[in-house]
């Protein structure tokens, strides 16, 4: 590693900690731009009640002062405050009882899709115009273009209400294996993609040819020089894959109603539970971030000839 | 004469005495085969058309966008219309959840007294409005809304890439900062929070204003997209520009005493014309992703409006009884989205043969 190499990480780390904290300000004013504060639309609750509750939440204090507490208490504590709808409740708890779950379901999501598109991606570069590859194309094609919650539906309404085979509820025995599905058939599918484009890109170089030429054996060209090389490129694809993951999950825990952090979230959102909004949107956004940080620095690490700027 | 392969003098026995003459124009033409000239538009096009597959998901896009346009006008059936909710008359639940090519009461006693009736060629929903051209309806709203959001990604984009990539230096420096930053934020998570603050805050102030009718929420997903999406094709355009404004005529142009805006407008832009095509076809899909990502959230358009992803949702609750409903837009909505990729990608091939690699 030399010192360019040390100063794109150095830049990298900085632009993740910036795009941190713009999104922490940019959640905290936003959601403190709604008309009313967070507990308009509660009409039982009486005036003395709403001042009573915003001065225990510290929603009477100026804005300003709002803000530093609560950047200082994310950063410092990974304290987001007390959930505004579950009452005793904090938004930390609810998080981490989510994670476990969604953690299951995003990382066997990705290793599917990363195993199954890998080799099918890698048999249609080789097998090139073969049935095989047109066939991998057309389906490849057909999951790129169509969103992860009509995908969760027609598996739901196949194989748990038709056929039975899978339970519709994530929490039960088994639950897990459509939402898994659901959420790897998109990456599969572009990582399939990406493989095959690349590994064809790879086949055509000349330091292929030159093994060829001096005899070295198909298998060990495959994956000796081909395979390695053109999966410089997938790498690059894990952050967005994450990002994908994480945002397709919050419909597919909808969908198949897994007690995940997705599910979560979309329901702070139909009950308007501002401060368990921000708490999800920063975990999850930092999430994000960091893995898009670390494939990046990946992929220059793994490939040294790729131009730092 | 005995003849040596080595010897370089011509023999003149093969000749003729007239191989020696002039030749006419016509032997002149004959040589000389001009092609008609060709601008690089009609270039691109005629490459576009050899792509079978971009040919014909350019022909589903217009056949769809144009029923999409008419078939609400012709129909005898409205979107937002309860069929069996007549105004001071109990409301007629025969009319409900009907299935393809069912009727309800009335209408069946209208059949039987010999009269024709328009069939409901998806049944009815669980309001009893005609499936079919709620489907139509909210075909016609997706891609407006991918039209527009990727119109206003364009016009941004291209005015802040074009500064940015032009004046370099500071200016460039500062402005590409704020874009990597708004480029590394997870844009779905963004957009999920700002629509659903938006929804709130915009319906108190649109109140009685030309924008109402809109909706909230669709007003909000447009401010959403012009704050977050442009900055991918702000980078593009930068790149081109840069690497355009070291050209040899712009250079020219520039000691002519032209200026900014004019090289800008009538070098640098046109320049980047098929870039900005490329990128604009593919930004209608994925827009209409998010819309239909969104909606299912239910942060989309506001009902009783239609979306294709707000069909889609709305058919989550029947979805045992009435799986069709669910399928009907999936298959729009991948039909779409397939087609403008597809066709995206032919335009990507047939226009910039640089970029084909």
């Amino acid at each position: 590693m030399n010192s360019k190499t040390l100063l794109y990480i150095l830049k990298r780390l900085l632009l993740a900690a910036v795009t941190v904290w713009v999104v922490i300000t940019v959640t905290f004013f936003v959601m403190h731009a709604v008309p009313g504060g967070p507990f308009q639309g509660e009409k039982s609750m009486t005036e003395a009640a709403q001042a009573a509750l915003e001065a225990k939440y510290g929603l009477d204090k100026p804005l300003g002062t709002q803000y530093v507490t609560y950047l200082k208490d994310v950063v410092t504590k990974f304290d987001f405050g007390p959930s505004l709808k579950q009452k005793g409740r904090d938004v930390v708890d609810i998080i981490v009882d989510g994670l476990s779950t969604s953690a299951e379901l995003g990382l066997a999501a990705a290793f599917i899709a990363l195993i199954i598109g890998v080799v099918l991606g890698s048999i249609a570069a080789l097998r090139r115009n073969s049935i095989f590859d047109r066939i991998i194309m057309v389906i490849t094609t057909a999951f790129v273009s169509m969103p992860s919650f009509i995908m969760g539906t027609l598996l739901l309404t196949l194989f748990s209400i038709k056929l039975g085979i899978f339970p519709a509820n994530g929490a039960a025995e088994n639950g897990l294996v459509l939402p898994i599905v659901t959420l790897s058939l998109y990456p599969m599918a572009y990582i399939t993609r990406l493989t095959r484009s690349s590994m064809l890109d790879v086949l055509g170089q000349d330091y292929i040819r030159t093994a060829r030429a001096k005899g070295v054996s198909g298998m060990k060209i495959i994956f000796g020089h081909a395979l390695k090389n053109s999966l410089i490129p997938v790498i690059t694809y894990f952050g967005p894959m994450l990002a994908g993951i994480v945002t397709g999950s919050l419909v597919v825990e909808q969908i198949f109603a897994v007690p995940g952090i997705g599910r979560a979230f979309v329901n702070s959102i139909t009950n308007r539970d501002y401060t368990m909004i921000m708490g999800t949107t920063i975990v999850l956004a930092t999430l994000i971030v960091v893995m898009n940080l670390i494939s990046d620095i990946l992929y220059k690490i793994v490939d040294p000839r790729i131009n730092l700027e | 004469m005995s003849k040596n392969p080595f010897n370089n003098q011509i023999d003149m026995e093969n000749f003729m005495a007239d191989d020696f003459n002039q030749a006419t124009d016509e032997e002149k033409a004959y040589v000389v085969q001009m092609r008609p000239s060709t601008t690089f538009f009609k270039d691109g096009v005629k490459r576009l058309l050899k792509n079978k597959v971009a040919t014909v998901c350019f022909f589903i896009i217009i056949i769809i966008t144009l029923a999409a346009i008419f078939l609400p006008m012709v129909w005898p059936y409205k979107y937002d219309t309860m069929l069996g909710n007549i105004p001071g008359q109990p409301v007629d639940a025969s009319f409900n959840n009907l299935k393809p090519f069912e009727y309800g009461r009335t209408e069946l006693a209208k059949i039987d007294a010999g009269q024709k009736v328009f069939p409901h060629i998806f049944g009815t929903d669980a309001q009893g409005r005609d499936y079919f051209i709620r489907v139509v309806y909210g075909t016609r709203i997706s891609l407006a809304v991918g039209f527009f959001a990727s119109i206003i990604v364009l016009i941004i984009g291209l005015t802040i890439g074009s500064i940015s990539g032009y004046c370099g230096g500071k200016i460039d420096m500062f402005i590409m900062r704020i874009v990597d930053i708004i480029y590394s934020l997870p844009d779905t998570l963004m957009v999920i929070l700002l629509s659903s603050v938006l929804k709130v805050t915009l319906s108190s102030a649109l109140e009685g204003t030309a924008l109402e009718k809109l909706g909230s929420n669709m007003i909000s997903l447009f401010i959403v997209f012009g704050l977050l999406y442009w900055v991918s094709m702000a980078r593009l355009i930068r790149g081109q520009i840069l690497s355009l404004r070291e050209q040899e005529y712009v250079l020219a142009s520039r000691a002519a005493g032209a200026k900014g805006k004019w090289i800008i407008l009538k070098h640098l832009l046109p320049n980047c014309i098929s870039l900005v095509i490329i990128s604009t076809a593919l930004q209608i899909p994925s827009a209409i992703f998010t819309e239909s990502y969104l909606s299912f959230l239910g942060l989309g358009v506001n009902a009783p409006m239609p979306s294709l992803g707000s069909l889609a949702s709305d058919a989550l609750n029947g979805i045992s009884s009435y799986a069709y409903r669910m399928v009907i837009p999936a298959v729009v909505i991948s039909l779409i989205v397939l087609s403008l990729n597809l066709f995206g990608d032919g335009l990507r091939d047939a226009f910039d043969p640089k970029l084909n690699k």
